[in-house]
């Protein structure tokens, strides 16, 4: 049974995609209680998307080389969420509409670019991650960058946590509240990033939404949502590399769908605001609704 | 700013003033407050009135540093207020605050604190014992541990107060305190914010029920985008003055409780 449930990890590539899995698990699930306290999955989704035209210009630039993906692809998403704040102030158009048109636009004319570059990645590692394939310096800039955000977010916890409440409020008490703004998002793309070669920019926003937002359905404590969020990142991101390696299944979507799973588990049995809950309680919670 | 730091300026023989010279703001091509000037100080409890966009909201976020202004100045205790001064508490709209945030009374009571602990330091016993003293001046303590919108609306306005109060403010600005309060509720907060005023902050209150002012306050804004009329409620808060500022509705709006 032991050797069973450890077989896995005879194998060199398997144990590199657990260590990359924990550590972009941890990342992710503790940077998703911000994104989801935030209210901006949208817009962290919408960036996610800019990093492949980015990375495409990037190889097409300066070669296929660790940095140059990495600074292309960060490029691309400060690109395009300044661009789409410029297009907001500048015209009638929303940020979210502004948003929507400048990643749209930059993500076809990334796939255009990338199918006609000559790189050994397959679109679909671009899209979907390919997270067996990873190499040494994949897994440093995973360690580096987990470690930095970690850092950051933990440090900054108090202001951030203060402005992302009421940002008004914060500004009055002191918080440099647009400062931790850009921050914030500055961070949550460089995690974005790192999941990229694990995940692939389609699949990077859930590990960086569903981990806090399962864990916001069981809790009302913020310590509990960030470090919940971040157990549950780790765990299900471990777990679905040995599931996916038993039935046979690409493991990046596995991590993704795992966390889907278990998201619609706390949406439907959470005993405080869970589906069934919602459903017998209904009668007391509809004035609460109405406000 | 460089003056003492205390909570009430009771025992003081000198009033702080907070003064208002030719305030002009506006949001992009909105003008949303032109040349209002008026002053008032601590001890006092100070009703803006005026009808829908009159400014009101603008000018308590103006007085908190909230945003640019255009043309004039605003002094509190003779100088500038800049930004953001650990003096001054601004109590936001109820219906602008997210309650489903995951954060209990006590946790956004300790916010208050923050001018004194920044980003890293840990609470201190004094930091400790005045967010205690907060809670238990609005009688929060045995909710201290309730998520905030599991609380009653009186309650959150109160939780609002007690964080000012943990900050040890002197000029508490309140955003229509009063709306969606039940009639126990009205009541009670109304007597916390004389007390406050007793005890000499100032406190500055955007209003919207016109029965209610003579009760509760002692002097009164009036507001249209431009001053109407400023100083004590008995003097200003006459129905001359209330026709100009909301015209001839002035006779609809009283009749609303």
């Amino acid at each position: 049974m032991i050797d069973w449930l450890l077989e896995p990890l005879r194998h060199e590539f398997n144990q590199r995609a657990l260590l990359a899995a924990l550590m972009i698990g941890l990342t992710n699930g503790y940077a998703s209680a911000f994104v989801v306290l935030k209210k901006s999955a949208l817009k962290v989704g919408s960036l996610s998307h800019a990093l492949l035209p980015g990375i495409a210009v990037a190889i097409l630039v300066a070669g296929f080389q660790d940095w140059s993906v990495f600074l292309g692809a960060l490029f691309a998403a400060l690109l395009i969420g300044l661009g789409s704040l410029a297009v907001s102030r500048g015209s009638r158009i929303d940020q979210d509409s502004a948003l929507a048109i400048l990643y749209t636009a930059a993500f076809s004319g990334g796939i255009i670019l990338l199918r006609r570059l000559q790189v050994a990645q397959e679109m679909d590692e671009w899209l979907f991650g390919n997270i067996m394939g990873m190499r040494d310096a994949d897994l440093w800039t995973n360690f580096w960058i987990s470690l930095g955000a970690l850092g950051l977010l933990t440090a900054l916890h108090r202001p951030l946590l203060m402005s992302l409440f009421d940002a008004e409020v914060a500004a009055t008490l002191g918080v440099p509240v647009r400062f931790l703004n850009y921050l914030l998002l500055a961070i949550l793309i460089v995690v974005l990033i790192s999941s990229l070669q694990a995940v692939g920019c389609m699949l990077a926003l859930g590990l960086l939404v569903t981990p806090a937002a399962t864990i916001y359905l069981l809790t009302d404590s913020t310590n509990t949502l960030f470090w919940g969020g971040s157990l549950l990142g780790g765990i299900s991101a471990a777990s679905a590399v040995f599931i996916g390696w038993w039935l046979n299944l690409e493991q990046g979507p596995t991590i993704v769908l795992l966390l889907g799973a278990i998201f619609l588990l706390a949406f439907v049995f959470s005993p405080k605001y869970g589906l069934i809950r919602h459903l017998v309680s209904k009668p007391t919670n509809s004035t609460t609704n109405i406000q | 700013m460089t003056h003492e730091t205390h909570d009430s300026c009771a025992h003081c023989d000198r009033h702080h003033e907070l003064v208002v010279e030719n305030l002009d703001v506006r949001y992009r091509a909105v003008r949303a407050l032109e040349d209002v000037s008026f002053s008032t100080s601590c001890g006092s409890c100070v009703a803006l009135i005026g009808p829908n966009g009159a400014g009101k909201s603008t000018l308590l976020k103006a007085i908190a540093g909230l945003l640019p202004l255009e043309n004039g100045r605003i002094l509190w205790r003779g100088s500038r207020v800049g930004k953001w001064s650990r003096e001054i508490a601004y109590l936001p709209q109820r219906e602008d605050v997210d309650w489903k945030f995951p954060i209990t009374v006590r946790g956004v009571v300790r916010m208050g604190r923050y001018p004194n602990v920044g980003w890293w330091r840990p609470f201190s016993k004094a930091d400790d014992a005045a967010v205690d003293k907060a809670l238990e001046v609005m009688g929060l303590m045995e909710l201290e541990n309730r998520q905030i919108s599991q609380l009653s609306g009186g309650q959150q306005q109160r939780v609002f107060l007690a964080r000012a109060i943990a900050q040890e403010a002197h000029a508490f600005l309140l955003d229509e305190p009063f709306t969606g309060l039940d009639r126990t509720s009205k009541a009670a907060l109304a007597t916390l914010l004389r007390d406050l005023a007793s005890e000499g902050r100032l406190v500055v209150a955007s209003h919207h029920d016109l029965d209610t002012v003579k009760d509760i306050y002692d002097e009164v804004l009036l507001l249209k985008r431009r001053k109407i009329a400023s100083g004590p409620v008995s003097a200003i808060f006459t129905e001359a003055n209330l026709n100009k500022a909301f015209g001839s509705l002035a006779g609809v709006g009283r009749g609303v409780a």
